[in-house]
């Protein structure tokens, strides 16, 4: 690569020897760049510094406040008074705008159940009714049905046939006497009956649960129908039937699920009614909370009475209660006590019931029809649950029994069916209650005899702190519960759920901790095993160490790996994973935990270990403060990397990759081998070989190594010992070799020009130049099109910006001493000659004008900027005649190619463009050429003149220009820029 | 038809006490002006009494039916014989409800043998080639609230197979115990039914606990008297085996139109009784009876 680079650039320097003809035959002065005193200039245009006293004025000084208005309820008392505010107590200028506390800290504190701040200015009637409204309505805290919804439907499936048996006209109107004594109105609704009536009796026989939901769902679809078209008697039918439903037990596994579909039919009903009977109420329609009684007009008054009436008449009793249930808030638009009296009504209604699961299900949507629409009736509630201790023993019944018989239903799996609805009834019974109701609760549930049932439902409902102060009771009371009944492990889990938001006390820790594993070990199932241990974990880390957080990896392993069970517990195995990573942050105590590994290890599907590897290092870039060399985290991560690294294919998507890389570069990041350079070169060095894929790694690793350099050369002082040069050239060999591995062109071009800079820093010449000349010899690959964010993107910007940064770096590289004068400046000019630009492109042009500057600033005595110890070409030619008079025949040859280039322009349409480059030209020259050369002063003129020939110059850069020439004429050696003055012609743009 | 005629009464439940004025407005859509030649409202109230099929012959239950009792018949002129504009013309009118002379004037209430109704009917009389207009609405004729009040007359009672009638085998009977009461047998109409029922023991499952409300309608005719017993509704107070030991509320709403306060006239009853149903799981049916008097207070 480097060899044909150099054989191309001696061609460069031939045909700017040809290319020099170009020049109007006007030879330039020896040196035609301006002599640039650059210390002198940097004082002149430096801001005049004016020294600061101590305790004056300064913006980032604390503000003092002299302000002697009182404020009223401050943060800070002090500032009320002006005596105060004279001692120098810095304020906050954005917390005194505020008129004391700002303006979240209020609202926070409004949304605390006592009202302080803001019950300044309301009256304390409203006060105290903002606060009674608290206490009664629902709250945030509480986990509302929708969220249950969800999880009930998926855990409450069934393979078994299902049938839905709809009666559509089951009750016969008994006013349909022969008589013709009925009114207009019945027989209309009767008609509409008899067309239910016709073959609407159907049977659903053997439905999957899917097609079983599917029906459900039509249901609903035609109640919301039937409803729009105004087929009321319809609609009504249609909610009977389907809570008719419910009184079915058969296929009982499936029961909370039917229970959920058609209670949200019934929801669906009751909101249809009471929207309806709202909109009933005559302008001005009341409002739709807060309405007293006398709001509602006759007709919405009797249009509900009628309802009640209608369904008053129900025949059987579930639906009836159901129906009833569900429209319980229209009760508002006819007294104000109805509610309060149906509630306790429908509760003692329930007892007529005698399935006791289809008892338990009715309550729990009392409750939840209840706390939705009179949360502040507790009494209800109450009743509801007291009634179901009453009822406890139905669920031994012998009825109960010979069904589960009947259906191959054991009794484990029967009792969970009832703990979606115990656990809601607990939680609305538990909700804001006081502690000595529920102390009384649970020791009534304590009474009981086999109430396993009860008491996971307690620790589930009940707060955690509550269950948390008694959790040893729990433990016992577990502990006497029968084996037979309900299965110990789920009371444990919910003991655990408790414990893990709540803390027991310190001294019970240990014991609590004993007894619960002592029995989740002896868990036969894996499935049933690894839910209950998922959430003792973070029990375990939340107040141990890792000694006992070790322990219980331990026993999930040995639980788990036998007939890899662990492949059907990802879930849950990840989440003991994350609960453990939530707690353990340092990751050297993290894999000193000899189970940790091989806990991983059982991720298995490689989706899932790759996600439990991110998992890992996203903790670890969060958390990790210090660099670390820890050889266990550095292995322990390498490989964690590696098998992220290794999930790379030619499938992975960007967005994947980028993710993975951004994880990848943060451990490297975080690797620090501190004064031992050569140990984290080799980790390097390492770290390229496991990470290839990842482009984004390898750059990460290029810059590591760089920066490795540097920091040696600020460890030795700038002063390499020859151990230390020998291990930066090995730091740029390491570059060298790495770079060409990368596709991306422009991070190879920018790595090299970084890399290149990082060896020149460092006193490695060669490997400098080596740098240098790759990048330019891979100029011409550099496509014309990139794609950026996935658009096509003309690269010529980016090329352009490349170059220049480039050029600025070639004022301090040295010649080569086999190599030509100039030898990288003219290679680089070259390519750029060779290189095939967009067309109608000036790019090229505007290259040469940027390479201007560079050749004067070559052309100084004393260098802009140098590198310490390194001697650039001011040192290395000194001045020579002839090297100058190489840079002036460079100059004019590029000036060449430029006045070429713009009576090409001239020709064609281009004399905007004409215009603009003509002005970049006279700019360059203005700043860097010697204009006391007459020729070149003629020339500037001239190409000032061009660019405003056409008027496409901008007036204002042109005023600016010349105002800046009139002042460096002031300058006893820029005099001569007086005369020039003269001769530039602002033209008007006519 | 191009012209609409309608009744609307200003109550919304349509519920009238004796004495009181029926308010509301004819209303006569039409795209054009109608020509008619007087539009007046009636009045009726009737008692229509039918013969069941069980008491008498088939035909004449057909044939021979009672004579209607009128109860009151009135009339009056709303509109003059004239021209009604097109559009949407409301006529407001204003109708006492008041009986001639001595006449009764009973509760609405339908039923199967006994109907008592009233209704308001306006009438369009046109000129030739125009069919005459009619259009019927029915109100609620509810009777004043009595000032007395009801002797709370509570009920407890006690089922088991030795407190059974008409049992042919009564060895072949499980042993049960059903205690309750009911709050009151002499009821207002408009409150519920209440009280409180309790299993105290059952040898076979309890399949389903029923209220049963039942009318008995009593016409006399040329024969003499017909009694009939017909179901109103049957409500459920209990489904499945319900826990022994636990009260289950006894609650029944008496439904509107189809009961009325307990009315004895000349010329028929109308009563209502209660039963409880209990069906157990053999099906084997019990059933107990309770005679109620309703009113109104």
């Amino acid at each position: 690569m480097v060899e044909r680079g150099e054989e191309a650039f001696t061609g460069a320097v031939l045909k700017f020897q040809i290319g020099s003809r170009g020049l109007e035959g006007k030879l330039l002065p020896t040196r035609h760049a301006r002599v640039r005193k650059y210390g002198a200039e940097l004082q002149r245009c430096q801001l005049e510094a004016t020294p600061v006293e101590q305790g004056d004025y300064h913006p980032l000084k604390p503000i003092i406040v002299t302000d002697s208005r009182s404020r009223r309820g401050g943060r800070k008392g002090s500032t009320s008074s002006s005596s105060s505010s004279s001692s120098s107590v810095a304020m906050d200028p954005l917390s005194s705008m505020m008129e004391g506390t700002d303006p979240l800290s209020l609202f926070a504190a409004a949304s605390a159940s006592e009202v302080p701040t803001l019950s300044h200015s309301s009256s304390s009637v409203e006060l105290g009714r903002k606060q009674r409204e608290n206490e009664d309505e629902v709250g945030a805290d509480f986990e509302p049905w929708s969220a249950k919804r969800g999880e009930i439907l998926s855990r409450f499936t069934t393979t078994e046939k299902l049938s839905i048996n709809l009666f559509m006209g089951s009750e016969k109107n008994k006013a349909s006497s022969p008589s013709s004594a009925v009114s207009e109105k019945v027989r209309t609704r009767l008609e509409e009956l008899d067309d239910l009536e016709e073959g609407s009796q159907r049977e659903l026989l053997n439905l999957s649960q899917q097609d079983y939901v599917k029906r459900i769902e039509e249901l609903n679809q035609s109640l919301k129908e039937a409803w729009a078209s105004d087929q009321k008697v319809k609609a009504l039918k249609i909610v009977i039937q389907c809570s008719k439903l419910l009184s079915d037990t058969s296929v009982i596994q499936f029961y909370p699920s039917k229970f959920v579909l058609i209670t949200d039919i019934l929801d669906t009903f009751g909101r249809l009614v009471y929207e309806r009977i709202w909109s009933m109420c005559s302008d001005p329609r009341p409002q739709p909370d807060s309405f007293s009684v006398e709001d509602v007009n006759d007709t919405a008054k009797e249009t509900c009475l009628n309802w009640f009436f209608k369904i008053a008449s129900i025949r059987e009793l579930i639906p009836r209660l159901y129906v009833e249930a569900a429209i319980l808030k229209c009760n508002r638009f006819l007294n104000k006590t109805g509610i309060q009296e149906t509630l306790p009504r429908l509760t003692a209604m329930i007892r007529g019931i005698g399935d006791p699961l289809v008892a338990v299900y009715a309550r729990a949507y009392l409750c939840r029809v209840g706390m939705e629409v009179a949360p502040h009736l507790k009494d209800s509630l109450n009743k509801n649950f007291f009634d179901l201790l009453a009822s406890f023993r139905q669920i031994h019944s012998d009825t109960v029994q010979n069904q589960l018989v009947i259906q191959r239903v054991e009794i484990p799996v029967y009792l969970t069916l009832y703990s979606p609805a115990i656990h809601w009834i607990l939680q609305c019974v538990a909700y804001r209650a006081p502690d000595v109701l529920l102390t009384e609760m649970m020791e009534r549930c304590k009474k009981l005899g086999n109430n396993a049932l009860l008491l996971n439902s307690v620790m589930w409902a009940f707060r955690p702190e509550f269950v948390a102060a008694r959790a040893t009771d729990f433990i016992g009371m577990i502990k006497d519960c029968d084996e037979a009944g309900f299965p110990k492990h789920l009371l444990f889990g919910s003991l655990g759920r408790s414990l893990a938001c709540a803390d027991p006390a310190e001294s019970e820790r240990l014991p609590i901790l004993n007894e619960a594993w002592k029995v989740i070990t002896k868990v036969r199932s894996p499935q049933d095993y690894i839910n209950c241990a998922e959430i003792w974990v973070e029990f375990t880390c939340r107040h141990f160490t890792k000694r006992e957080v070790n322990t219980v990896l331990a026993d999930i392993i040995k639980h788990m790996t036998p007939d890899r069970a662990f492949e059907d517990a990802y879930p849950q195995l990840q989440s003991v994973m994350k609960k453990i990573l939530t707690y353990f942050h340092n990751f050297s105590v993290l894999f000193s935990m000899e189970k940790f590994l091989p806990f991983m290890d059982m991720f298995q599907k490689d989706s899932v270990r790759v996600e439990v590897c991110k998992s890992i290092m996203e903790v670890f870039i969060k958390h990790q403060q210090e660099p670390t060399r820890d050889p266990v985290i550095l292995n322990a991560l390498l490989h964690v990397c590696k098998t992220m690294h290794d999930s790379v294919n030619a499938l992975t998507v960007e967005d994947e990759k980028r993710s993975l890389a951004l994880l990848i570069n943060g451990f490297i990041r975080m690797v620090s081998f501190g004064r031992d350079f050569e140990q984290q070169l080799s980790f390097c060095v390492e770290a390229r070989a496991t990470f290839c894929n990842l482009e984004t790694v390898i750059i990460q690793l290029i810059h590591t190594v760089n920066q490795l350099a540097m920091e040696t050369k600020r460890v030795m002082g700038g002063n390499h010992s020859r151990k230390t040069a020998a291990f930066v050239r090995a730091c740029a060999a390491y570059s060298f070799i790495t770079i060409p591995s990368l596709t991306s062109i422009f991070s190879r071009l920018h790595l090299y020009l970084l890399s290149g800079q990082v060896a020149l820093a460092n006193q490695c010449l060669s490997q400098a130049d080596a740098f240098l000349k790759a990048a330019v010899s891979i100029l011409p690959e550099v496509p014309r099109t990139i794609s950026v964010e996935g658009k096509q993107r003309s690269s010529e910007a980016f090329l352009l910006d490349f170059i220049n940064s480039f050029l600025s770096t070639l004022l301090v590289v040295p010649d080569h001493p086999e190599q030509g004068v100039l030898y990288l400046v003219r290679g680089l000019l070259n390519m750029v000659q060779d290189y095939t630009w967009e067309d109608n492109s000036d790019a090229k042009v505007r290259v040469y004008i940027s390479a201007l500057p560079l050749l004067a600033a070559m052309s100084q005595e004393n260098y802009l900027y140098t590198i310490p110890k390194v001697d650039s070409n001011e040192t290395l030619y000194g001045g020579d005649p002839k090297f100058v008079a190489e840079i002036s025949r460079l100059c004019e040859t590029l000036i060449g190619q430029v006045l070429d280039h713009l009576k090409t322009l001239g020709r064609e349409e281009g004399v905007r463009r004409q215009g603009s480059i003509a002005f970049a030209l006279f700019s360059v020259l203005l700043a860097h050429g010697d204009l006391r050369n007459n020729k070149l002063n003629q020339l500037a003129v001239n190409l000032w003149n061009l660019s405003h020939k056409n008027g496409y110059c901008e007036t204002r850069t042109s005023v600016r220009t010349l105002e800046h020439i009139k002042q460096q004429a002031q300058q006893p050696e820029l005099s001569h820029l007086s005369d020039m003055l003269l001769r530039l012609s602002l033209q008007s743009r006519a | 038809m191009s012209v609409i005629l309608d009744i609307r009464l200003k109550r919304a439940n349509k519920v009238y006490h004796e004495a009181e004025v029926l308010a509301g407005v004819v209303v006569i859509t039409s795209k054009e002006a109608v020509q008619h030649q007087g539009i007046s409202l009636t009045m009726e109230g009737l008692v229509n009494l039918q013969l069941s099929s069980k008491s008498v012959g088939v035909f004449e239950a057909f044939y021979n039916s009672v004579k209607p009792i009128q109860l009151i018949n009135s009339n009056i002129e709303v509109a003059k014989p004239g021209k009604v504009p097109g559009g949407k013309t409301e006529i407001p009118f204003e109708f006492p409800l008041q009986v001639k002379g001595n006449k009764v004037l009973y509760e609405t209430y339908h039923g199967v043998f006994v109907n008592i109704q009233y209704t308001l009917r306006c009438d369009m009389r046109r000129p030739l080639l125009a069919k005459d207009l009619s259009k019927t609405c029915e109100f609620i004729h509810v009777l004043q609230p009595q000032k007395s009040k009801v002797q709370p007359s509570p009920v407890d009672f006690t089922i088991s197979p030795e407190t059974l009638q008409n049992v042919k085998e009564r060895n072949s009977l499980p042993k049960f115990l059903v205690r309750g009461h009911l709050d009151a047998t002499n009821c207002v109409i408009t409150q519920p039914l209440t009280g409180e029922l309790v299993v105290e023991s059952s040898e076979v499952a309890i399949k389903s606990i029923e209220l049963q409300l039942v009318r008995v309608e009593t016409c006399g005719c040329a024969e003499g008297y017909a009694r009939d017993a017909t179901e109103i509704q049957n409500i459920q107070i209990a489904e499945g085996d319900v826990c022994h030991g636990l009260p289950i509320p006894i609650y029944m709403v008496f439904p509107r139109l189809f009961t009325c306060p307990t009315l004895e006239t000349t010329n028929f009853n109308v009563e209502f009784e209660m039963n409880v149903v209990i069906v157990l799981h053999d099906d084997h049916l019990i059933t107990e009876n309770f005679p109620l008097k309703l009113c109104r207070v």
